[in-house]
Parts: C-alpha cells; structure tokens; sequence
C-alpha cells in the first residue's frame, strides 16, 4: 500500500488524515499518485497541480526517500521503498515567509 | 422573530456570527476552512441557506465552497476559472505588458432570484458565470476584451475584479468595479460592458480624466435607486445619479477621503457609510481613531461616529469587502478589522460594540437578515 503524506491545508480540504493510502498498479509515478489523489478526493483538484496542464504549482514540492522529486518527470517510476510501502511519498507546501 | 447571519471572510479561514434582531447576544461558529484564505463569502437572496465561498491559498490555488444549510456544511465546488480563448495582456507596474493569470476570486455575487446562477469577480480581472450552483464557471469574456483592456493595470493589491452590482429590477444589467481600471456597465446580461467613469480624477494617471484607469476601491447602490451609486476610490468619495454617466464628488470635510469600504443603509438611500484611511501609503485610520463617517444627505456633509469604537492608538484598516448592513429597522451596520475585529451597531451606526475582538485579518463582511 503506497502512503501519500498530506500538507495540513489539503487534509482538512479532503478531510482525510496526514497519511493517505492508496493501492496502485506499476509503474507508480508522480502522475499516477496525484491522479488516483485527485479521483479519490476531487476537492484537491487544481491544489496541486494545473488542471489543464497537469503542472506542479510552484510552491508545491514532492519528495520521497530523501531526494527532491518536484522537477523530475511525473512519470519517472518512484523508489521501490515508496511502491512497497516502506517510505512515504511526500507532498509538502514550499516553506515561504517566517 | 428576524434573526441575522454575519459572514466574515479573513485570512485564516471563516466564521459565522448570528444572533436575533436584538443583536446583543452573539454566537460565533468556526473557523471554516482554517488555514486558508477566505476571501469572501455570500448568501444567496433567492435561498439564504445557500452560501458560496472564495477559499485560496498561495500555495494550493483557488478552491470554491457551497453550503446548502447556511454554512453548517460545505461542499467543494467547481474551480477551473478558464479564460475565454488566449487572453491577451495587460499593463504591469511598470507599464510593461504582462499575460493575464488567474490567480483568486475576490467576489461573489449570487443573483437575487436563483440560487444556481452566481457571478465570481476574479484577479486578474474578469468575470465568471456559474448557472449549476458552482459547479462549473464560465467568463463573461466581453469585459475581459473589451478595447480599453490591453491598458488596466493593477492596483497594489492586484488587477482585481472586486465589486459586482446586479439591478434589482433588470438582472441583465449589473455593474462591476476593477482596481485599477473603474467602473464598467452592461445591460445586455454581460454581453457588452461600458466604461462609466466621466468625473472621476485620479492624479496616478498621465490624464487625470481618462476614461479607464482609475483605482476605484468600492461601490455600492441601495435596491430602491439602481441608477444611484456612491463609490469609495482610492482617493475622493464619489456619486452617480444616472447609473454611471457621470459622477460628482461627495467627500465634503472627511477626514480623509482615501480608503476602501462604502455602504448604503437599508433602509435610507441617502444614508451612506465610510471609514476614511489616512493615505495609501499608510492604510491605517488617521490619528489613532477608528470613526466611520454618516451621511445622511447622500453625501458632503458628513458626521463621525464613534460611540464604542478606539479613539486613541489605533492602526488598523477595514478592506474593501469589510463593510455590510442588515436589514432591520434600526439598521445594523458591521465592519471587520485588519486587527480582527467585527465591530457591529444595531442603532444605525450610533453606537458599536465589538462581536469579536481576535479573529485573523478580516477580509470581508455580509450580512443576511433571515425572517
């Protein structure tokens, strides 16, 4: 089961948990994550990415087993650790002010 | 027994304030949508246990809420705000051209006889259409493209589509206000849209008298009078008796005829409301002293209110969706703060006492006068 962590403004938008879970066929990718996201919890949609573009929201950052995945492509397959379950992948909004 | 429903938007989330006509004894619901941005949010006159909302973040975009049971329980709604065809731009700051980009709505408007039809001002300057409750919006894309649009230019709080007024007889005929652009008018439902902006003088402007460009902050019209309107621009208190053709200044001896709110009382057309800021570049009351300001002649004669509101060090602002009145006789007057205040009088304005003193920013204020 993949474990998808939520920013607080998005838990209580979707009104789910910080962790969601989400059970998806291989390859996983950033794409496949955020569709499934999205199809589960429409309010979500357009928070995270453009709707029509699909592109991230620039202060919108991706992250998973350590390493920076904002600018990689949506549909670069993740870490085995994150298809197994074992690290989550993370979705945080860009620290911004103070 | 007539109850009231103050909806108050601020920069953390939202709160529903009601009492009974009294409006004495107040209960405080909320925050709705804590952590974000509520920018406005309004009953519709047709069913006012429908409310609508503008949720954003500047990191998670624009979101829109619907509640069917007067604010109890939300529902997302449809927030794909898309421009009609490839819009062109307008002028930045620094006079340079500059694409169009949604970034929040500012306003909503829901009509006064159907629940499901609601107008969305937005930023960058436009203005959307939803006849399914909002679940889907489409852009009236006349204002948009009108020829003078290559030319708007934002105020410092962004090209914002801030102000929609809809006729209370002919739903066809609505005005809308741009900071900065002014006052635009359509009669055709928003198939086509006429600058109405004659008198206005804004020395930002190479031409002081220019036909679009001015910073107009807010207006607002009482139902009796659609042709009346009393506009609050960045600087000059204005009114228009012949729906915009041309205006005349009405700032009398305010203290300051800078600031952002105006309001019409309910129940007397010729009793207007402000609250003068000392500049633009402070955006805070003069002199340490939060007082609106009454007129009761529709205008240049002017008298401060002050009874219950801080009358040394205070430095606060009250944006330009902060003012509302009910409906009841007296007329209730509310205002919310950038300190998080949400002053109310039940007397007309003759005496406030506070609803709530530590609220986030307010950034609006309506109110709903419910039998």
């Amino acid at each position: 089961m993949i474990k998808v962590v939520l920013p607080a403004n998005l838990q209580t938008l979707a009104g789910v948990g910080r962790v969601v879970e989400l059970e998806l066929p291989a390859p996983v990718t950033q794409r496949s994550i955020l569709d499934a996201l999205e199809t589960n919890h429409p309010a979500l949609r357009g928070t995270m990415r453009d709707m029509v573009t699909k592109k991230r929201r620039p202060m919108i950052r991706f992250f998973a087993c350590e390493e920076d995945w904002s600018d990689a492509s949506p549909d670069d397959p993740l870490p085995d650790e994150v298809v197994a379950g074992k690290e989550p992948f993370l979705i945080l909004g860009a620290i911004a002010g103070g | 027994m007539s109850r009231v429903r103050v909806l108050v938007g601020t920069k953390k989330g939202a709160f529903i304030l009601s009492a009974d006509a009294k409006r004495k004894k107040w209960e405080v619901d909320g925050p709705y949508f804590e952590g974000w941005e509520i920018y406005h949010l309004k009953g519709s006159p047709a069913d006012p246990d429908r409310l609508y909302a503008s949720q954003s973040s500047g990191w998670f975009g624009q979101v829109m809420q619907r509640s069917n049971d007067g604010g109890k329980t939300w529902e997302a709604g449809g927030n794909q705000f898309m421009y009609e065809g490839t819009p062109g731009p307008h002028t930045w700051y620094d006079g340079s051209p500059h694409p169009w980009e949604f970034k929040r709505v500012w306003h909503l408007e829901p009509s006064r006889s159907d629940p499901d039809i609601v107008y969305a001002g937005v930023e960058d300057a436009a203005l959307f259409k939803s006849t399914d409750g909002g679940q889907s919006w489409a852009e009236l894309s006349a204002l948009r493209t009108h020829e003078s649009a290559s030319g708007w230019a934002p105020g410092a709080g962004g090209l914002c589509l801030h102000t929609i007024l809809i006729d209370p007889v002919n739903a066809e005929r609505m005005f809308i206000a741009i900071s900065a652009a002014g006052v635009f008018r359509t009669e055709d439902g928003g198939k086509s849209w006429k600058p109405t902006n004659r008198g206005l003088r804004s020395n930002t402007m190479p031409d002081q008298d220019a036909e679009v460009g001015h910073c107009v902050h807010r207006i607002a019209m009482h139902p009796s009078r659609p042709n009346v309107l009393f506009m609050q621009k960045h600087w000059d208190v204005m009114r228009t008796d012949n729906g915009g053709d041309s205006w005349r200044e009405i700032s009398g001896e305010l203290p300051s005829d800078f600031g952002f709110v105006i309001d019409v009382h309910a129940n007397e057309p010729d009793t207007i409301y402000v609250i003068p800021i000392k500049s633009d570049s402070h955006h805070f009351v003069p002199e340490g002293k939060l007082r609106v300001y009454r007129s009761r002649t529709g205008g240049d004669e002017w008298e401060a209110l002050t009874n219950g509101l801080p009358q040394q060090d205070c430095y606060l602002n009250v944006y330009r969706d902060g003012m509302a009145v009910d409906a009841l006789d007296p007329c209730g007057v509310y205002f919310g703060t950038s300190g998080g205040q949400v002053y109310a009088s039940a007397d007309a304005g003759d005496s406030w006492a506070p609803i709530v003193r530590d609220l986030p920013t307010v950034l609006s204020v309506e109110v709903q006068t419910l039998a």
